[in-house]
């Protein structure tokens, strides 16, 4: 990748992989609700009504079943549409196109199709934005065969694997933490991709091994340099997919650091750490273990309004720094 | 079934339907083929799951032949339906093999759906079948997407979208008419009125008297014809798809027809009456096409009987390919849920 880098934020990063996109293929195009002129809620799709046209950035009307469902079916015919929720919240009235139809029909009718489409999904709680603008559904989606579901943490990874994304044959859900869209990094110039199938060791460390994604997995990373400063060296695994989920990363880093937190914004029970730690202790890294797998997740309730509360239903570095430190230092 | 009641004025060559102006005696002979085999492809599902060589449901349209067949007698291989639950007559209208449909009725690897589907998901894309949806109102949008997809590739087919009177209290069915409509994609809705959404009639159901009705609000063409009518029939669907292969967009047909066996298995026709089944059994639409293409002097009984004999011989053929057919393999199970 001998590609020049700049500093993009996240935002931005989305914006240019979806005109590489464009301009590489015809068959791409953009739906969602507000995203042409408006530039999308969050001012992904930008300016790119006026360099592609509102034929292939397409305002829908309000119509999540009726939108993701058509995206479905450009998919099914030949097209490859990114089609942006709003809010990830609202994938929740298109749910029937995308759980029943767009992860079922390849197997449905015996790898006879392939439905090329990408979901973009605005997620997480820290916007004020309360209970129905604000959850971390990926577990949800990543217990259906048939769908991907993905999750970048920095501009970088949020063009390549959304450049993955689109070139992918099957259904990718890709999850972009709304508070990630500000934020700023070096990005590659050009065409790259991502792998989505693999996670990586975004920090190296021997004394414990935190597995993340998203913006848990920028918070767990700072958490690693307060942790470094008390003389706790994290490994963080950024898991950067949870279907696939790549577990074999996990087991290496377990093997290797004999303890394992899991840091998700999602509902705890059932989330990701309830899946990454099943896995671990099914794996040859459970003789590794030194400490009970711990799961930092979200709370056990609706993302609440006041900035109190909802700063407590989900981790914060500081969360992530004192349950790391307790894990490593044996109190656990 | 010995009284068939046809309408005077059909017998009559003044009054002859317009629709066989635009077909030759060649392709109404294959329409009236066509409705056959997917009698008998059905018949022979059901006596097939009577003798226990095929499990899980079905759902038949035994009745609802001219619908299917006359929806579909203006496409060619490249239009592209989508289908329904009650989809065989939409698979075999539209072209399908018989012998990989019974395939994929018996669970058989060399079925249409390589036994991953059954009866309620066939499909043949080859032939420009999305497939049957075993969501009631799923094929909808999927539908408009796919006509979405033919106007930015500038090609020149028109999707049909199957649904029953069911799906028109869905959410998808109004969302997709909007989106069609709003964005003049060249979409046919089918709607096929067969009165009952399973048990609840559609006086119970629906707010307007004619599904057709609904159209109204979303500016486009509305037809209701008789479903049992294969002329009637092909002749809305005609006039539907020159509009949408014109450019000027989606329109909707319904179709009032009835399935004379139940909604599924499990139907023990507790909310209807032999005499209203009766009604419609007498109304039967092939027996109803027979007659009418022999007054109109198209079709001679001699020839019909040869499509019939035709047609069992297709019948046989197909249940001899699909019970000497292999089962797919359990370690196959995850073949397929993704592409890579």
């Amino acid at each position: 990748m001998g590609a020049a880098t700049r500093e993009l934020s996240f935002a931005q990063a989305i914006q240019e992989a979806m005109a590489i996109a464009m301009d590489a293929d015809e068959r791409v195009f953009l739906m969602g609700e507000d995203i042409g002129v408006y530039g999308g809620a969050f001012q992904v799709t930008g300016d790119l009504v006026h360099r592609y046209g509102d034929q292939r950035v397409m305002d829908t009307p309000i119509s999540e079943l009726g939108g993701a469902g058509v995206a479905v079916g450009a998919a099914l015919n030949g097209m490859r549409p990114v089609y942006e929720f709003q809010f990830s919240d609202f994938s929740m009235l298109a749910s029937e196109q995308i759980v029943n139809q767009a992860a079922k029909l390849r197997f449905m009718l015996g790898g006879a199709v392939s439905v090329p489409v990408v979901f973009r999904m605005p997620s997480g709680s820290g916007t004020g934005a309360a209970a129905q603008h604000s959850q971390s559904l990926q577990a949800w989606f990543a217990h259906i065969p048939g769908l991907k579901v993905v999750e970048p943490s920095t501009p970088r990874e949020a063009k390549g694997m959304l450049l993955a994304a689109i070139a992918d044959p099957d259904p990718v859900m890709i999850f972009e933490h709304k508070l990630l869209y500000k934020t700023k990094g070096p990005v590659p110039e050009g065409h790259y991709t991502i792998a989505l199938d693999k996670a990586e060791v975004a920090r190296p460390g021997v004394d414990v091994t935190i597995a993340a994604a998203g913006l848990m997995t920028v918070r767990t990373l700072e958490a690693a340099k307060a942790l470094a400063e008390r003389g706790v060296d994290a490994e963080v695994i950024n898991l950067r997919s949870l279907r696939p989920l790549d577990i074999g990363a996990v087991v290496e880093s377990v093997k290797k650091t004999s303890r394992l937190l899991c840091v998700y914004e999602g509902v705890k029970t059932l989330g990701m750490g309830a899946e990454v730690s099943a896995a671990i202790a099914e794996s040859e890294a459970f003789d590794y273990l030194d400490a009970p797998i711990v799961r930092l997740g979200g709370a056990e309730a609706p993302i609440p309004y006041s900035p109190i509360l909802e700063k407590a239903a989900s981790p914060q570095v500081a969360d992530i720094v004192e349950a790391a430190s307790k894990l490593a230092s044996g109190e656990i | 079934m010995d009284e068939i009641v046809i309408p005077v004025s059909t017998a009559v060559a003044a009054n002859r339907p317009p629709v066989y102006d635009r077909l030759s005696v060649a392709e109404v002979h294959e329409a009236l083929r066509k409705m056959m085999l997917i009698r008998r492809f059905e018949e022979s599902a059901e006596d097939a799951y009577v003798r226990g060589l095929s499990y899980g449901t079905m759902h038949l349209s035994i009745g609802e032949e001219a619908s299917a067949v006359g929806v579909c007698t203006p496409l060619t291989d490249a239009d592209l339906i989508t289908s329904t639950h009650r989809g065989h007559g939409h698979c075999i209208a539209k072209g399908a093999d018989v012998a990989k449909m019974f395939a994929e009725f018996l669970g058989k690897e060399t079925g249409y759906c390589h036994g991953r589907g059954g009866s309620m998901h066939i499909a043949d894309p080859g032939k420009g079948n999305l497939g049957a949806n075993g969501v009631v109102g799923g094929g909808l949008p999927i539908a408009v997407g796919a006509a979405l997809a033919v106007k930015k590739r500038k090609l020149n087919s028109v999707v049909v979208c199957f649904f029953g009177d069911g799906a028109n209290n869905e959410g998808a069915f109004h969302e997709s008419l909007n989106i069609a409509s709003v964005w003049k994609l060249p979409v046919v809705f089918a709607c096929e009125n067969n009165l009952y959404g399973m048990s609840t009639s559609v006086e119970r159901s629906t707010s307007v008297k004619n599904i057709a009705d609904r159209a109204a609000a979303y500016s486009m063409p509305g037809v209701t014809v008789d479903g049992n009518h294969f002329a009637e029939v092909a002749e809305a669907s005609f006039q539907a798809v020159e509009r949408a292969r014109a450019g000027h967009g989606p329109s909707l047909i319904e179709t009032k027809t009835y399935r004379t066996r139940g909604h599924s298995r499990s139907d023990r026709n507790r909310y209807r009456t032999k005499e209203e089944i009766e009604s419609w059994r007498k109304r039967d639409p092939i027996l109803y096409l027979e007659a009418e293409l022999q007054a109109l002097g198209l079709a001679t009984r001699a020839e019909i009987e040869a499509i019939r004999a035709d047609v069992e011989k297709t019948i046989a053929a197909g249940i001899a390919f699909a019970e000497a057919s292999p089962t797919p393999q359990a370690k196959d199970l995850l073949r397929d849920v993704y592409t890579v």
